[in-house]
């Protein structure tokens, strides 16, 4: 079985968020980047679990620019076989999207796995882009992925609740919680990781459909107001009076 | 031209289906709703109140195989000459949105949390911690609107309801098992939260939590360590890595307030800290802070919206 791992890279979860350029840029000064959250610990993570059940191939892909080998060899670290980077700026999620689908259709994957989002854009868009430019199935926010054969079950969340599905291969799934536990890379991972074969392919020619003109930072909160610990009755006043929430 | 807004009818209308609706209208084109399942005419019909002109409904596709559901509203996109398309950015327009965007190589705006000013339609970005102002550049344009973001306004009223054959082609997807708890407050919808963290101790203490929820009829959530240690279900784990909430009313007890869980709440409108901590980080981003015992404040705050209710 032969499964693609989208990976993107994203600011630690720790990184102050500012500015530049008029508001029109995100501020890099200082920021230490890392894989989004959702692709390492979910998709990466069942793609090696997966891998060491059933047998295959787990491969890395990631739409960026040299300085996003850092973290693609992080990915190969915690134990991907190879990656692919296509060497672009990924400027919005149909221009990234349509470079993936591009490159896992034309490699046969049976498996493409994506974390639920990113931690800076949240747009949760990548996925389904991929799996309709492919036209297989996308089965979103999964928590529990199986592989039988040419089919697979997984456990998905929906709205109020969760589906157990099963549907055959190949498919393109993105990952949730409950999928799988984070992997802290050895150091014989990471020896390994320098080794392993990264592919730098130039991108096709996509438009972009969507563009951040600019950016701002929310409000400041006005200062906190003590309420007496003693005295709930001011708090609830308050709630109905001043806050107007309930 | 008209909007055409995707509607879950699976378990009714929605309050935030009645926000898409709502937030189309202010689009200011004839606004066309389009369901699969679920509802019967006349609830589909109450969908005019919100501003829709006509409800189309495919019967034929039951449950929610994304593949399927796009193939309809692409159908019904064609047919009802749609200049942009609304979605509720719930979990299905989380699957379906973005294979839409594909099919019908139209921008999509995932998460809108304002009606388009300009060109440009504001959303979160970088888990709640700025927002962006996101341009589409295709003449057809997909916008899914965050719950909560908006007032649904109802000022119309009842709608016709049309069967809408929406060429879905047969599903892929076998559906094996549907697992939904019965009485909660689904977390993404709820307008009042009463959350908890490891302040709390242990699993058995969750009953003032409960409790208070009850009283507000507030959905129950947690923080992340809450819930990676068992006390709590996954999907009640609000923050950068759960769930993101913008709730008009947040009380968290027990939670020092980490940067990770404040990505998750910090849209919420009015946010309570409870917690004996003077340094905790939460009371920084709070509006109204206690501090005390949440054992004490809990189960008295409980109390007093008691004699609140009673009284009003």
């Amino acid at each position: 079985m032969k499964i693609l791992v989208c990976i993107s890279k994203s600011p630690d979860t720790t990184s102050k968020i500012a500015f530049t350029d008029g508001n029109s840029k995100f501020d890099e000064n200082g920021v230490q980047y890392i894989v989004n959250p959702y692709d390492e610990w979910y998709a990466l993570v069942r793609a090696l679990e997966l891998k060491e059940a059933n047998g295959g191939t787990v491969s890395i892909i990631n739409v960026g620019t040299t300085q996003d080998d850092a973290i693609i060899r992080k990915a190969l670290a915690i134990g991907a076989d190879d990656a692919v980077r296509i060497d672009a700026n990924p400027t919005d999620a149909y221009y990234v999207s349509m470079q993936i689908a591009a490159y896992a259709k034309a490699n046969s994957y049976d498996l493409v796995l994506t974390g639920k989002e990113t931690i800076n854009y949240n747009g949760s868009q990548v996925g389904g882009m991929i799996s309709e430019a492919m036209d297989v199935p996308f089965l979103s926010l999964a928590s529990k992925l199986e592989i039988n054969g040419t089919t697979a079950s997984l456990e998905t969340e929906i709205v109020g609740g969760l589906q157990l599905v099963e549907v055959e291969l190949p498919i393109v799934v993105s990952c949730a919680k409950g999928m799988a536990e984070q992997r802290i890379p050895n150091m014989r991972g990471i020896m390994a990781a320098r080794t392993k074969p990264l592919n730098v392919v130039a991108p096709i020619e996509v438009e972009m459909l969507t563009s951040y003109e600019s950016y701002t930072l929310p409000e400041a909160k006005s200062a906190c107001r003590m309420i007496d610990p003693e005295n709930m009755d001011e708090l609830v006043e308050l709630l109905h009076q001043e806050a107007k929430v309930i | 031209m008209s909007t055409l807004v995707y509607i879950n009818s699976r378990d009714g209308i929605a309050k935030s289906a009645t926000e898409a609706i709502t937030y189309a209208k202010k689009l200011g084109e004839e606004v066309i709703a389009i369901t699969t399942g679920g509802a019967d005419d006349a609830t589909l019909a109450s969908l005019g109140e919100f501003g829709a002109s006509k409800v189309l409904v495919e019967r034929s596709v039951s449950n929610d195989d994304a593949q399927q559901l796009t193939k309809v509203i692409a159908t019904a996109a064609a047919s009802t000459g749609a200049s942009t398309i609304v979605f509720s950015h719930d979990l299905i327009a989380k699957s379906v949105a973005p294979r839409l965007s594909v099919r019908l190589k139209a921008g999509l705006i995932s998460g809108a949390i304002e009606i388009p000013q300009g060109d440009t339609v504001k959303v979160n970005v970088f888990s709640g911690k700025a927002f962006g102002a996101v341009k589409i550049a295709s003449e057809q344009k997909i916008i899914s609107v965050l719950p909560n973001s908006l007032q649904p306004e109802a000022n119309g009223s009842v709608c016709t309801v049309e069967e809408f054959n929406g060429n879905a082609g047969e599903a892929k997807i076998k559906l094996i098992e549907t697992k939904i708890p019965d009485g909660e407050i689904p977390l993404p919808e709820a307008e009042l939260v009463v959350s908890a963290g490891r302040g709390l101790k242990g699993p058995e203490n969750w009953g003032m939590v409960e409790g208070l929820a009850k009283t507000l009829g507030a959905a129950t959530a947690c923080s992340r360590p809450v819930a990676d240690i068992g006390w709590r279900p996954h999907h009640e784990h609000v923050g950068q890595t759960g769930v993101a909430i913008r709730p008009n009313l947040y009380i968290a007890a027990g939670i020092s307030g980490a940067i990770q869980h404040l990505a998750g709440v910090n849209g919420s409108k009015v946010i309570v800290v409870i917690n004996t901590d003077s340094e905790a980080p939460f009371f920084k981003a709070a509006d109204y802070g206690v501090l005390g015992d949440a054992f004490e404040v809990l189960p008295r705050l409980n109390e007093a919206i008691k004699k609140f209710k009673a009284s009003n």
